[in-house]
């Protein structure tokens, strides 16, 4: 009987869950930046949106894709167009997507702070909020960001996610937010 | 010894066209095909360091396979279709990929010109290309992949596709690296040789620890960008002699300890310093080594 019980409860919450995750859609977009761009355009717009991992049939390296309420789905979609940022193809989803990391890990070394997020590490001189080096990763614009950022505060240095087209520069850019975060506490 | 050895990978300069050759170093630029090459992290920071090592231990003549890309992917998708068309043509003892934009198309078809290569080199993986490789399902064809603490986790997640998707119950365990080798292992998410970077550096030969090199320590070489790619690059050299990879692994990860001894580094140094100092940490790690120097009677 309680056996029985849970089954059905068991079942009836998995139709619950279902009926919840089909509400959800994700836009595909070809390249990293064009995710990048979108999220930043309809995050400051109000639209509730998260980036994601795309689900194993549509993987193909390096790549975010926007999970969006499938509700708000025109609605999104020509504002996006809007600002000329198509994406690819928008699917439904109906099983849970990657997450990106949020495990943030500091180091303090004295003069200097360390900030860690996945595989991307950014280091600024306490005083000056200076960024002296950036470390890790393993996509082509970490050398390129790298370039442009250090030697700069973090003040003045332009957002990551500006000059960014990668999930290693995407983790970079999430490094960098929680650093500014620390230092304005 | 003659034979080269080859780098495949990107530089940071989106202008930088598409290049393929011998690569030098002459006051303190790379230079290839006429063109100068500032040394930063990334491939150049690889390849730098490999030319030091392999002046000093009298190796091979290094060949690189060069690209522009700031992360847009144009140029090393553009790279990748050369080496698929080219990669036949020429023969190294060793071959090591580096930063290219992960792409798992490209890599199998990469994978493929290698193996019609007269001979098969060595094959060492680091970076966005070993990110491909791993998610390809087709780790076990390298023989040297060359992770951080947080790539090493990454290898041992079977489903995330890049570092970035990592699980957090496996970022949790990133203080116990012998699990995540294991796991890496146990989901073939592995090259046969493992050199994993980090506070403690491993060696590993078939999910077996074979050394684990921690000395000399210094804590500020995790926040200074390039590090791992000068260990790849010394790597890459010593490879190339007939002490096995493993004995290739442990010399070069002692090497790049003790180039931080010889500069005596700090979270603002930058891979240029110590790179400088490859010579020297060569000479202090033979000497103190139970292996002879490398440097040829």
């Amino acid at each position: 009987m309680f056996g029985l019980f849970k089954k059905k409860s068991s079942e009836h919450i998995k139709k619950t869950q279902s009926r919840q995750l089909i509400d959800r859609g994700i836009l595909v977009f070809e390249h990293t930046s064009d995710v990048i761009q979108a999220e930043t355009m309809l995050t400051k717009s109000g639209w509730k949106v998260r980036v994601m991992g795309p689900p194993p049939e549509i993987q193909t390296g390096c790549d975010l894709v926007i999970e969006i309420p499938l509700i708000e789905e025109l609605n999104i979609m020509r504002e996006l167009s809007q600002k000329n940022i198509i994406p690819v193809k928008m699917v439904p989803v109906d099983n849970p997507l990657l997450e990106p990391v949020s495990l943030f890990q500091n180091k303090d070394y004295g003069d200097f702070l360390m900030v860690r997020a996945a595989n991307m590490k950014i280091t600024i001189k306490k005083k000056g909020l200076k960024i002296v080096n950036i470390s890790g990763g393993g996509c082509p614009d970490v050398p390129y960001l790298a370039q442009e950022m250090i030697g700069q505060t973090l003040d003045e240095v332009p957002h990551p996610k500006t000059l960014g087209h990668t999930l290693c520069g995407y983790a970079l850019a999430l490094a960098y937010e929680e650093l500014c975060q620390q230092c304005s506490q | 010894m003659s034979t080269m050895l080859a780098v495949v990978g990107t530089v940071p300069d989106s202008n930088f066209p598409l290049t393929h050759g011998q690569i030098q170093l002459v006051n303190n630029h790379l230079t290839i095909n006429g063109q100068n090459i500032p040394i930063h992290r990334g491939t150049p920071a690889l390849l730098a360091a490999a030319v030091k090592t392999s002046e000093s231990v009298k190796g091979p003549d290094i060949y690189a396979f060069l690209v522009g890309d700031i992360g847009k992917g144009d140029g090393s998708r553009a790279l990748y279709q050369f080496i698929v068309q080219n990669l036949y043509a020429f023969e190294f003892q060793s071959l090591t990929f580096h930063y290219l934009q992960p792409d798992v198309d490209w890599h199998n078809k990469t994978l493929f010109a290698v193996e019609n290569m007269k001979s098969r080199p060595i094959l060492i993986a680091d970076a966005g290309y070993m990110y491909a490789a791993k998610m390809s399902g087709q780790s076990s064809s390298y023989d040297v992949f060359t992770p951080d603490a947080g790539e090493m986790a990454f290898l041992a997640d079977e489903i995330a596709p890049h570092p970035f998707y990592t699980r957090g119950f496996i970022l949790h365990q990133q203080n116990s690296e012998i699990e995540l080798i294991k796991r890496a292992y146990q989901f073939q998410n592995a090259s046969r040789y493992l050199l994993v970077k980090g506070s403690k550096d491993y060696i590993v030969d078939a999910d077996k620890i074979i050394d684990i090199v921690d000395e000399p320590s210094f804590e500020v070489m995790e926040a200074i960008g390039g590090t791992g790619d000068t260990l790849t690059g010394v790597l890459t050299v010593l490879c190339c002699f007939d002490y096995g990879l493993a004995q290739s692994s442990i010399i070069a990860a002692r090497t790049n300890r003790w180039m931080a001894y010889f500069a005596n580094p700090c979270p603002a140094t930058q891979i240029a310093d110590l790179i400088e100092k490859i010579p020297d940490a060569l000479s202090a790690v033979f000497e103190q080594s139970d292996v002879r120097s490398f440097v040829p009677d």
